[in-house]
């Protein structure tokens, strides 16, 4: 066995068209880290910086063991990252940049699906770069836009100084209406510290310390934003948040006190994932089982799922259990009756 | 589980690689080991010579017909390696990747991403388009005819005739191709821990599934009769003497052991296959009683090339860690 901090990290970049991937990658690539990243690209030409391990994709998207959908993986990916396993030692990441009309899904089903890729590497965090001013109106026409939000672990929220801070709070309150969990930073130009977006562990169970909303959290790199003085941001964020609810795409999240019952909530979950997977984009959890002295924590793309004991609780901490689901027109009072259900 | 007492370990010279082995092979009774640095090691273990195949590149597809060793590479260069240690580059497709070549007489193919080349023995080259990236080429025993592998099929192709390639299809995406010996049968591994077999005459399809895990070494016996596989605990060989292949027919499982079998490498003149796994461990078994012989003993990483010499002599093997060995059977 690879342990896993052996394993190269993939980044997974996303975002809808013009939103400003490319620069994002552009700056990743120029700083002075002193890392060595293999990138993975769908259009040669884009990127300016000098790379010596830039590789052009298809995005081939296959279907696995006959059609199921919530089996489709990125057969380009797996290869290039068998290819890129030959130069093993001379780069420290991978960040795979996607298209903008692209699901993040298949990417990060491939890491769950293809044994090889999973001895080699581990996924590290999906990052979406979403344009401040144009985000609103591409949630309402594109799907896509909304999928790239609603899968994120980060959001690069570009463009700021583009609009007014009405429309940024406007747009925030809509991404945050889809998904309230990832970490959301202003940017203008992508100028986001790289340490927010790279080695996250995102997929890491053992970092997935607490699924708590990011809402006060909103990073802020706006800097020049003469009515934002960084001072006083938390305390406006903590006011002057809009809440909306989007349509289709929605985040539930339930919390049971107490334990569940290790094989009430394994069949549960498993059903849920299989019969509504399709609709479940992303979903993770920390539950205390019964008689268990370790958390468990588990995590899912649509209906792929992986899950361990993690740290023990420790003396003192409230054994609790909380599960959250991000996906589209999901039946949340089914969700909530069906985990409360799993106590013990 | 036992391993067998039987041992032939005191006959193989080890010796270190410098890097992963891609392929191991024999070019006119010289080793020689393709490694992923981009490097080619030739000769006898005490004097091996190491040559640039390509200086600066990986190798990702390597083959070998007995004479010639050919390389692609993450430089885009395709490059034809002879006994004499000289290096010819037959192509360089600019900012690609050579995933996949092949190799039959004088006629070379290679594929980067989509695109599929193959260039004769009077030197004339021919492109064709595949539907999705190629993951294995095999150029068929009879006429000079091409198989692709890729997502959900195989297509093949006369690189001389104006004719489109014609399609063998199975959902799926197939990686690794064969071509039985007598050019009946060809075999695909796939994606999803399966192989996928057609019988040329009338496309009929095979399915030979069960495998824990990816099967990528395919080799067949002299007599063409079994195709032995990796991929499970032991190593898996179909039975291919009859007209339907291994419908309807069990394999036999050669070596069972608590570790992957991840190389195969038929002798090249008895019933008798060489199985690396996953824990380095490699041992010989007899296809008629399954008789076992140790050669090497597990330590290290996975078994990651393996071949025999042409006449069946010595078989040489590399580990993912660059660990090496030379087993000269003793007469």
């Amino acid at each position: 066995m690879t342990a896993v901090s052996e394993k190269i990290p993939v980044t997974v970049l996303t975002g809808y068209l013009g939103a400003g991937k490319t620069t994002l990658l552009n700056r990743i690539l120029s700083e002075p880290h002193g890392k060595r990243y293999a990138v993975i690209v769908n259009e040669f030409g884009e990127i300016g910086i000098d790379n010596e391990l830039i590789v052009g994709a298809d995005e081939e998207v296959f279907e696995m063991n006959n059609g199921c959908i919530c089996c489709t993986v990125r057969g380009d990916l797996i290869r290039i990252i068998e290819g890129l396993m030959r130069r093993k030692g001379k780069f420290d990441a991978i960040i795979v940049e996607t298209t903008g009309l692209a699901d993040p899904a298949p990417v990060a089903q491939t890491f769950f699906v293809d044994e090889d890729v999973q001895k080699s590497a581990r996924l590290d965090a999906v990052v979406t770069v979403a344009d401040a001013k144009w985000l609103s109106a591409r949630l309402r026409d594109a799907p896509e836009a909304k999928n790239q939000i609603a899968f994120a672990d980060v959001i690069i929220l570009n463009k700021t100084d583009l609009v007014s801070s009405d429309e940024l709070r406007e747009v925030e309150a809509r991404i945050r209406a889809i998904n309230p969990y990832a970490k959301l930073h202003r940017a203008q130009k992508c100028n986001v510290d790289i340490a927010e977006v790279l080695e996250r562990r995102a997929f890491d169970l053992d970092r997935i310390l607490d699924i708590e909303p990011d809402f006060l959290e909103v990073a802020d790199h706006d800097h020049d934003h003469d009515h934002h003085d960084g001072h006083d941001h938390a305390h406006h964020h903590g006011h002057g948040l809009k809440h909306y609810h989007d349509e289709h795409m929605q985040s539930i999240s339930t919390r049971l006190d107490g334990d569940v019952d290790p094989s009430k909530f394994m069949a549960w979950i498993n059903d849920l994932t299989q019969v509504h997977g399709a609709k479940i984009l992303r979903c993770k959890g920390i539950i205390a089982m019964k008689g268990d002295a370790q958390r468990y924590v588990f995590q899912g793309v649509h209906m792929m799922l992986d899950g361990e004991p993690t740290r023990a609780w420790k003396p003192g901490e409230k054994r609790e259990s909380k599960a959250v689901f991000i996906g589209h027109d999901l039946d949340e009072a089914a969700i909530r009756k069906g985990f409360l259900a799993c106590a013990a | 589980m036992a391993e067998p007492p039987a041992a032939l370990t005191t006959h193989v010279r080890n010796f270190a690689l410098g890097a992963a082995p891609v392929l191991a092979a024999f070019i006119e009774d010289m080793p020689a080991v393709a490694l992923a640095d981009g490097g080619v090691l030739l000769g006898e273990p005490e004097a091996l010579r190491r040559i640039e195949a390509h200086a600066n590149g990986a190798i990702l597809s390597a083959i070998g017909d007995g004479a010639r060793l050919l390389t692609g590479g993450d430089d885009g260069r395709v490059m034809l390696l002879g006994a004499d240690g000289q290096t010819k580059e037959i192509a360089h497709e600019k900012g690609r990747w050579i995933d996949a070549l092949a190799m039959r007489g004088q006629n070379l193919a290679w594929a980067a991403g989509r695109e599929v080349r193959a260039l004769d023995s009077a030197g004339a080259l021919k492109t064709v388009q595949a539907p999705t990236s190629v993951r294995g080429l095999c150029l068929l025993p009879k006429g000079y005819r091409l198989a692709l592998s890729h997502y959900n099929g195989v297509s093949l192709w006369f690189p001389n005739a104006a004719a489109a390639p014609t399609t063998l299809e199975w959902k799926g995406s197939h990686l690794e191709a064969t071509s039985s010996p007598d050019g009946r049968f060809l075999v695909t591994s796939m994606q999803e821990n399966a192989l996928h077999g057609w019988r040329l005459a009338d496309a009929r399809n095979m399915r030979m599934t069960g495998y824990p895990g990816k099967s990528r070494s395919l080799s067949w016996s002299h007599d063409g009769h079994w195709l032995a596989t990796s991929g499970a605990d032991a190593c898996i060989v179909w039975p291919f003497k009859d007209k339907d292949g291994p419908m309807g027919k069990a394999p036999r499982e050669c070596g069972v052991r608590f570790s992957r079998v991840t190389r195969v490498a038929f002798h090249p003149r008895a019933l008798v296959v060489a199985m690396g796994y996953a824990d380095g461990f490699v041992m010989l078994c007899r296809l008629g009683d399954g008789a076992e012989i140790r050669v090497r003993d597990a330590s290290g990483s996975p078994v990651a090339a393996m071949s025999w010499d042409a006449v069946g002599a010595r078989l040489l093997f590399g580990l993912e860690d660059g660990q090496a060995g030379l087993l000269t059977l003793p007469v």
